[in-house]
């Protein structure tokens, strides 16, 4: 038996380890710009719930908000392997992973807020709560808006929804920054700074897509015209989302659509972009994704997103 | 397996050399985005430092794509991209009238001055 | 690289002996020194593959995604993934500082005429082969990966530096991935070891052929392109490998592993190495996917590169008028 190979249970036993030690041309680590240092975002941030605040109309709150990240962080997580160039697959990835980590912190918190949405697992299962919320939930009690689950198409197609969905979701973010609830004010807090650089991302390719050849302005506008309609639904306000703002927890969204209609029509000038004439599509009965009813996608895409972990409801990973 | 060489060091392993063109420059077909070079300051007070390159069709993109492809594990504070085109270079072929004549200016160093030890401050 | 175009032979023999000089110290080649065209084609076929292989690596593990079984698995699987790209950039770089474009040689990669490592024409089937990945097929790739950093030619150095330095995290999550579903149920243990046997093999012809099948390996050597023989480094894979398998609680496929006191290593069996020169040819079981999925990103792509390239005339055009 060979004692000279790291046991791969201690840390510093990384094949890795003295790789610029051992590397005469190398010198020290400051002149290479290696990163190191993360933050915690919760750092040091009282999670107790104010005592005046519903915890279910919190919960449902966080719900909404996370779901949005979560099912958007998947779609574009699609793109990985796929996109135009390298460089902008790793940029795609980039945003995806930023909104995983909000969905991630959203639905610990929605759970923390009230145990009650999360879904009963087998008796000893060792299914965190943010994993039971994601992948043993039912399409109907989603939260999310339906732009952000409808299939992806082209990457204009991503380029218009992430502007629009970005433009909507930075504006909340930078009220709920001061939220009475300490958790999602941090939450937003970090959340901004992702936003504004997706924000910025979209709306630097929207206008280079609407300028660059025909083919690419073609694209544009019939991703725009296609996603319009879903527009609308992200700037209505829930009764969930109304209480919460009451109470000083949560951002109403319709307070912001004069915000976010200030940078759309911003990106759409300087594109030289008609404004799409598409009406809102229509819910059922009023009920639209934040009431749990969705598009035919949704279901099919939580069924790939949770074969795995339903396959092991005991399971360990 | 005759006449078929391998080389195991194409990072994730045997992949055939033999018989493998190797590309002629200047061979594409589409008209690519152009090459740029990054680089990132790791920390206020130290040098931007060069990291690598990237393809962009502008500066702006460029700057974006540095951000994204160089900066994932908080690596700098500050980047700087110019295109590649644009970075005049020394020739190797000037290696001894370039840079042979500061070798002996020692006098540039201090270590060439001689204090005795029990000066302090020095 | 032009003065050989016309330099004497006297010159010429002063510019292979300048470039000897500098491998035999061991210091690096840079893009703008002079460079036998043997060694400069042997590196450009060499970081492209590499490069290559990153690229189309990102496949096998991209396939689980989507299906990740946790968020934090999905964050990191993701993360691993995105990496790959990186590397892959990385090297593509390196090899542009020879004069090819990265257009060029992913025409060359679509097309079939370069190759990248066969491993990535295994497919993936449970979740537990990204763990397998990982631990195996990273950990073949440090053995191969780490001695590069070495390497005579600058750039490649330097893009191995960084992405030995990324990669540190890569086999470490395949590891604990397999470790915590051991430590899971009856089913993902199976998982775990299914995926094992599975892997086990194809990992070991990770390292190629034997040595005495690799005839110009001598040259790269000789250059400093290439810094281990095939089975030195297959030798030293095996001897990592056992131990952690023994930590992990499970078994390799292979009847004639053992301890050998007497040679200080591993005896183990033989790969089969006509399976080998079949994925090699082509005929592997996901060859002709990855090269199509490669094929369509690319394709799929070129308006939107195109656009963005004509917006870019279009700025500077407005800046000039």
């Amino acid at each position: 038996m060979s004692h000279l190979t790291p046991d791969p249970n201690v840390s510093a036993g990384s094949a890795y380890d003295g790789l610029l030690e051992h590397h005469e041309v190398a010198g020290d680590s400051s002149q290479w710009a290696f990163g190191t240092d993360f933050e915690d975002p919760l750092a040091g941030v009282d999670t107790t719930v104010p005592a005046d605040v519903d915890p279910a109309a919190l919960a449902a709150y966080c719900l909404m908000l996370g779901d949005d990240a979560l099912v958007m962080s998947h779609r574009l997580s699609e793109w990985c392997s796929r996109a135009p160039d390298l460089e902008e697959d790793i940029a795609l990835a980039n945003t995806a992973l930023d909104l995983l980590g909000q969905a991630r912190l959203l639905l610990a918190r929605a759970a923390a807020a009230d145990p009650a949405v999360v879904p009963a697992l087998p008796e000893g299962s060792p299914v965190p709560a943010e994993d039971a919320l994601a992948f043993f939930r039912e399409a109907g009690d989603f939260r999310n808006v339906r732009l952000a689950e409808v299939p992806n198409g082209d990457f204009a197609h991503t380029v218009v929804r992430l502007l629009l969905f970005s433009s909507v979701r930075l504006a909340l973010l930078e009220q709920l920054a001061s939220s009475r609830d300490p958790v999602l004010s941090a939450i937003a807090v970090k959340g901004v700074k992702e936003l504004a650089y997706h924000r910025d991302y979209a709306g630097r390719w929207f206008l280079t897509l609407a300028q660059g050849t025909d083919e690419s302005r073609r694209r544009l506008e019939a991703a725009l015209r296609e996603l319009w309609p879903l527009y609308p639904e992200l700037l209505t306000t829930h009764p969930v989302e109304q209480s919460v703002a009451e109470a000083g927890v949560g951002v109403a969204p319709d307070s912001v659509a004069s915000a976010v209609e200030v940078v759309l029509e911003q990106v759409l000038a300087v594109s030289e972009v008609d404004r799409p004439d598409g009406q809102p599509l229509a819910g059922v009965r009023g009920r639209t994704g934040r009431d749990g009813l969705h598009s035919e996608a949704l279901s099919r895409m939580l069924a790939e997103m949770q074969v795995v972990a339903r396959a092991h409801p005991t399971g360990r990973w | 397996m005759s006449g078929q060489d391998f080389t195991t060091e194409g990072g994730h392993g045997a992949v055939p050399l033999q018989g493998v063109p190797a590309a002629k420059p200047g061979h594409g077909s589409e008209r690519e985005w152009p090459l740029y070079e990054v680089f990132v300051r790791g920390k206020r007070g130290l040098n931007h430092v060069h990291v690598g390159s990237l393809h962009a069709a502008d500066d702006e993109m460029a700057l974006r794509h540095a951000r994204d492809v160089y900066t994932r594990r908080n690596e700098g504070v500050s980047v700087w991209v110019v295109q590649a085109r644009h970075v005049a270079a020394s020739s190797p072929d000037e290696k001894d009238p370039m840079f042979a004549p500061s070798g002996d200016k020692v006098y540039r160093h201090p270590t060439f001055y001689s204090i005795p030890d029990d000066v302090p401050h020095m | 690289m032009t003065t050989s175009d016309t330099a004497t032979d006297a010159q010429l023999s002063a510019l292979e002996a300048r470039f000897e000089d500098t491998i035999a110290r061991s210091e690096r080649i840079e893009p703008r020194d002079w460079m036998p065209e043997g060694y400069r084609k042997t590196l450009v076929r060499q970081i492209a593959q590499h490069a290559h292989s990153e690229i189309i690596g990102m496949q096998p593990e991209g396939n689980w995604i989507t299906r990740a079984p946790s968020l934090r698995r999905k964050a990191i699987l993701l993360a691993k993934v995105q990496d790959e790209a990186g590397h892959g950039l990385y090297l593509y770089s390196a090899a542009e500082t020879l004069g090819v474009s990265r257009g060029e040689l992913t025409e060359m990669l679509i097309e079939g005429r370069q190759k990248y490592s066969s491993i990535f024409n295994y497919p993936t089937l449970s979740y537990a082969d990204v763990g397998t990945i990982g631990w195996l097929v990273d950990g073949a790739a440090i053995c191969n990966q780490v001695p590069l950093c070495r390497t005579s030619y600058g750039p490649y150095g330097r893009a191995m530096i960084r992405v030995c330095k990324e990669e540190s995290f890569h086999q470490r999550q395949g590891y604990e991935l397999l470790m915590t579903m051991m430590q899971g149920t009856e089913e993902q243990r199976a998982m775990v070891q299914e995926s094992v046997n599975r892997f086990w093999w194809p990992a070991l012809m990770m390292f190629g052929p034997p040595d005495e099948d690799s005839p110009n390996t001598a040259q790269s050597m000789a250059w400093g392109i290439k810094r281990n023989t095939n089975d030195d480094l297959r030798q030293r894979f095996v001897d990592m490998s056992v131990p952690q398998a023994e930590a992990l609680g499970v078994t390799f496929p292979d009847p004639d592993l053992k301890w050998n006191a007497e040679r200080g290593h591993h005896d183990f069996g033989e790969p089969d190495w006509d399976e080998f020169m079949q994925v090699v040819k082509g005929n592997g079981p996901c060859n002709a996917q990855r090269i199509a999925h490669r094929r369509t990103a690319h394709e799929d792509g070129a308006w939107v590169r195109e656009a963005a390239l004509a917006f870019a005339d279009r700025q500077r055009e407005a800046a000039r008028a």
